[in-house]
């Protein structure tokens, strides 16, 4: 779930990169960005709609949510009616739509909240724990990647590989569980589940939601420091999950940029191993590889149910499990407007660094 | 802007880092004057008790919200007055009198009278959502209630029933969260277009009880506070924070390390490891939830009395009672859970595979025949349904298992569509007749029914037993009363499409210097605001 397919991953934005014919980086770029906005508010449509339609002929009963089994038949009726449920598909989606446009996302039925002030509070939440998470994964995985490509079929390899194949293979939950065991519970490095001790729960004021900023913020360092004891494992665990995959694509980018004839060249022209490794074979491995980075990031964005379930971390992803458990469908459709976003967000983010990467592909 | 964010947590971590190797970051124990809990609450949707029909939300209500009435937790036959000094019934069965305690207040200061009590009972009946039944079977409904329901003085309030109803029923319906008590006039200060402040009160708070609500923020945190203008013993304890955690293996952790002072929803498995640490205490309460296993009536075969029957002696009872529901259920065979009036202890049904094939055989079907059962993906009741899968299979019935989540299967029940479902009741309120009413009831069986008990939802047409059971809730001696339930027991034993599987009992962990922790017999009657700590 928070890792995507390897094959998707370096599709789209090169295919956005080679749609960028010679006539195209002629014209004026408010035209590229007028395509640009159409193409995104398509994205969003296209999310939106297959997420409703999708959300409404599942085998559940939005109604059970709000009123529960027990409720008489004109409660149920009634509810049925002020959710609009009794309206053709089309017409409900018109109006939902209609809503979103001003700006009104609806309001959950399991939460009592507005969506938007649900997700102020759930995303936040994993946005910490994701941006760390990849910062671990990232900032571990590419230079373990690197070693195992530099030192391909050796012990140092196998052992990248091994950790990697770990990563993917060992059921996230157990893994979790099995960390707040030894760490938490044995060893007490670190906190338990949840996001910071409930003796600080009504100390610092939620300004960012990032509770490591508000609390640094506020000066409150003790929190600081508590909130980051919380953080740190099911951050690392996640990170750990990203390196898996990280590193297994560091590794094959840099095979294919060591075998490239300008790494021959650079040897012969007697540059050190390192400065070619570093400077000149992975410069060219990072154009793909922060594509993978991004879509990494973005994934452990949406959430991860089963380390939010582990470690009692009220994120994104709990949050739109939940709701679509219960069909709630405005919070569903809020949740899936924030991830879609952070994807087209993310996308969008490497391709500008693609541009500071690779010369070739600026507009001139 | 990731690059300067990523810089910033890239210095945070590392001076956390820092920070983290100068000592032990993980400082254990709860403060002295806050009772933490782990608590699976993701079923509440609102804090409002004329709404509130969740079982967590309905802990939340027994504890911030006075009533008139409450159950005796140490005997829920009993009744103890809340915020009714005495309470009588007229000659004719019809009108009740309550006297109010003098001098109450709300948490918010504001004063408790009758009148209060009566707009909170008119409030729930003129909203109208899903609990409000409990109120309007007594035939009060939105244009006669204020008529119905008033208060005659600041310290009597009368209710005025349609008929004349066991008194204990009347009571007993009293006790639920749907009647609590509201502040009047802090909820008609929010009110906007006559909503009778349904949409503040959603998540917000305008009660009396010992602890008040302070904030509930959805599947993250519920946090109660020590109530000062509360009438009787202020709780010992200042803060009681509920902390949502869903998975068992967490909770447990998180009490073993003593980070929370109890854990609420652990599994027979971690109950098992518990019991052997020293710092670790249990506690356990019969709860009104019974499981049960319900055929189909709509389904030609599981129509056949004798299948019916065979059903029954295919249960492994002793074998799930010792394992799957150890110390979180006891086997019984009955729609009415212990405690209740009238509950019976009977147990004819144990596993018998030879007299079901003999049943089977009777009905027309020696080589068994196929059958799917509905099943949510929880336990126990997925091993429950997977161990009568096994024993099914021996009388040649092949059950074939459809698993769902969430709202799936109950959506698929209520339409009843299924063959076979596995599910659970729990008492609405803390009387017979909201068993009865739902296994022994079904007044109108055609798929358009307006009411739609468990007995419609497994197509099950019973004129007879919905007479005696309607019946029952008339007989105003409680000795007859109980008979009738047993009779209606006896026959619903025998005939019935379903085959009752256990009731549960509810089990909560707690630190060692945690003090008077009782589980109530309704999922209401948890009281927090009695506990203490040392």
């Amino acid at each position: 779930m928070a890792i995507p397919d390897p094959t998707a991953a370096d599709v789209a934005p090169l295919s956005a990169v080679a749609s960028r014919t010679a006539g195209q980086r002629l014209a004026p770029r408010a035209r590229s960005f007028a395509n640009f906005l159409v193409v995104i508010l398509l994205t969003y449509l296209g999310l939106l709609a297959v997420t409703f339609f999708i959300g409404r002929v599942i085998p559940i009963d939005p109604v059970l949510a709000i009123v529960g089994d027990r409720a008489p038949a004109h409660v149920i009726e009634r509810t049925r009616q002020e959710l609009g449920l009794d309206k053709p598909l089309y017409e409900q989606f018109y109006i939902y739509l209609g809503k979103v446009l001003k700006g009104d996302f609806g309001t959950s039925v399991l939460t009592a909240n507005p969506v938007m002030t649900d997700i102020k509070r759930a995303f936040p939440a994993t946005l910490e724990l994701a941006s760390l998470g990849i910062l671990i994964g990232a900032g571990l995985g590419v230079p373990l990647g690197v070693w195992a490509a530099v030192r391909r079929g050796k012990l140092v390899d196998q052992v990248v590989r091994v950790i990697g194949l770990v990563g993917y293979s060992v059921p996230i939950f157990w893994l979790g569980l099995m960390a707040l065991v030894v760490l938490y519970a044995r060893l007490g490095w670190v906190s338990g589940p949840g996001r910071i001790d409930v003796t600080y729960e009504y100390t610092i004021t939620p300004v960012t939601g990032l509770l490591l900023l508000d609390t640094a913020m506020a000066g409150e360092w003790e929190a600081f420091r508590n909130v980051f004891s919380h953080l740190i494992l099911p951050a690392s665990l996640l990170g750990y999950f990203a390196l898996a995959y990280i590193s297994r694509m560091t590794r094959s980018f840099m095979l294919n940029e060591l075998a490239q004839e300008y790494v021959i060249a650079a040897r012969a022209k007697g540059l050190s191993e390192s400065r070619i490794i570093w400077r000149h074979a992975l410069r060219n491995a990072m154009v793909p590889l922060v594509t993978v980075i991004a879509l990494s990031y973005a994934g452990l964005l949406e959430g991860s149910v089963l380390t939010e379930t582990v470690f009692a971390w009220p994120g994104l992803g709990l949050y739109i499990t939940n709701s679509l458990q219960n069909a709630d469908m405005n919070a569903v459709l809020g949740g899936t407007i924030i991830v879609g976003s952070v994807f087209v967000g993310l996308n969008l983010l490497s391709d500008v660094l693609y541009k500071l990467l690779d010369p070739r592909t600026r507009i001139r | 802007m990731l690059p300067l964010f990523s810089r910033r947590v890239l210095c945070a971590t590392a001076a956390a880092a820092m920070l983290a190797c100068t000592g032990n970051l993980a400082l254990a124990a709860t403060p002295k004057d806050t009772l933490v809990l782990a608590f699976g609450f993701d079923d509440i949707i609102t804090m409002d008790p004329a709404e509130a029909f969740e079982l967590s939300a309905g802990e939340i209500m027994g504890n911030t919200y006075d009533r008139l009435l409450r159950l005796d937790i140490n005997d829920p036959s009993k009744l103890v007055g809340d915020v009714a000094k005495s309470w009588n019934v007229s000659a004719d069965g019809k009108t009740y009198t309550f006297e109010i305690k003098p001098g109450l207040k709300f948490a918010s200061g504001n004063p408790l009278t009758a009148e209060e009590v009566a707009y909170s009972l008119q409030r729930a009946v003129m909203l109208d959502k899903s609990p409000a039944f409990i109120l309007t079977q007594f035939g009060f409904s939105k244009t006669n209630v204020k008529d119905k329901i008033k208060a005659t003085s600041p310290t009597v309030l009368t209710l005025e029933t349609d008929k004349a109803y066991a008194p204990t029923f009347v009571f007993n319906c009293l006790t639920a969260n749907v009647a609590a008590i509201v502040d009047m006039k802090l909820v008609q200060s929010k009110e906007v277009n006559g909503d009778w402040g349904y949409g503040w009160l959603k998540t917000n708070y305008a009660g009396s009880g010992p602890l008040k609500l302070r904030e509930w923020r959805a599947n993250e945190i519920v946090a109660l506070e020590r109530n000062d203008n509360y009438y009787g013993a202020k709780p010992k304890l200042a803060r009681v924070i509920y902390r949502h955690v869903k998975e068992s293996a967490t909770q447990r952790l998180l009490l073993e390390k003593g980070d929370i002072d109890i854990a609420r929803n652990l599994s027979p498995q971690d109950i098992a490891a518990l019991s052997a640490n020293k710092d670790v205490k249990l506690t356990s309460t019969p709860k009104g939830t019974v499981y049960y296993i319900s055929l189909n009536q709509k389904n030609p075969n599981l129509a056949k009395p004798e299948v019916r029957e065979a059903m029954k002696y295919l249960v492994d009872y002793s074998a799930i009672g010792d394992t799957l529901i150890k110390n979180i259920g006891v086997v019984n065979q009955n729609f009415l859970p212990q405690g209740l009036l009238g509950a019976s202890t009977e147990k004819p049904y144990k596993l018998d595979v030879a007299k079901a094939k003999a049943l089977l055989a009777k009905a027309g079907l020696p080589n068994g025949f196929k059958v799917t059962i509905d099943m949510r993906t929880i336990q126990p009741v997925q091993g429950i349904t997977e161990a009568f899968q096994q024993t099914a299979k021996q009388a040649g019935i092949d059950v074939e298992i459809i698993p769902g989540d969430g709202k799936q299967t109950l959506t698929k029940y209520r339409a009843r569509t299924h063959d076979m479902y596995i599910g659970q009741w729990g008492a609405d309120y803390w009387d017979p007749h909201s068993n009865a009413d739902t296994f022994t009831r079904n007044p109108d069986n055609a798929d358009d029914a307006k009411a739609k008990p468990l007995a419609w939802r497994n197509a099950w047409a019973i004129p007879e037993l919905t007479k005696q059971s309607d019946a029952a809730v008339l007989e105003r001696d409680a000795g007859k009363r109980k008979k009738m339930y047993e009779d209606l027991q006896a026959e619903f034993r025998k005939t019935s499409p379903f085959i009752m599987l256990y009731q549960q009992t509810e089990v909560a962990a707690y630190r060692g210097n945690v003090d008077g922790l009782k589980l109530g017999p309704t999922f209401d009657s948890n009281y927090m605001f009695n506990v203490s700590k040392r």
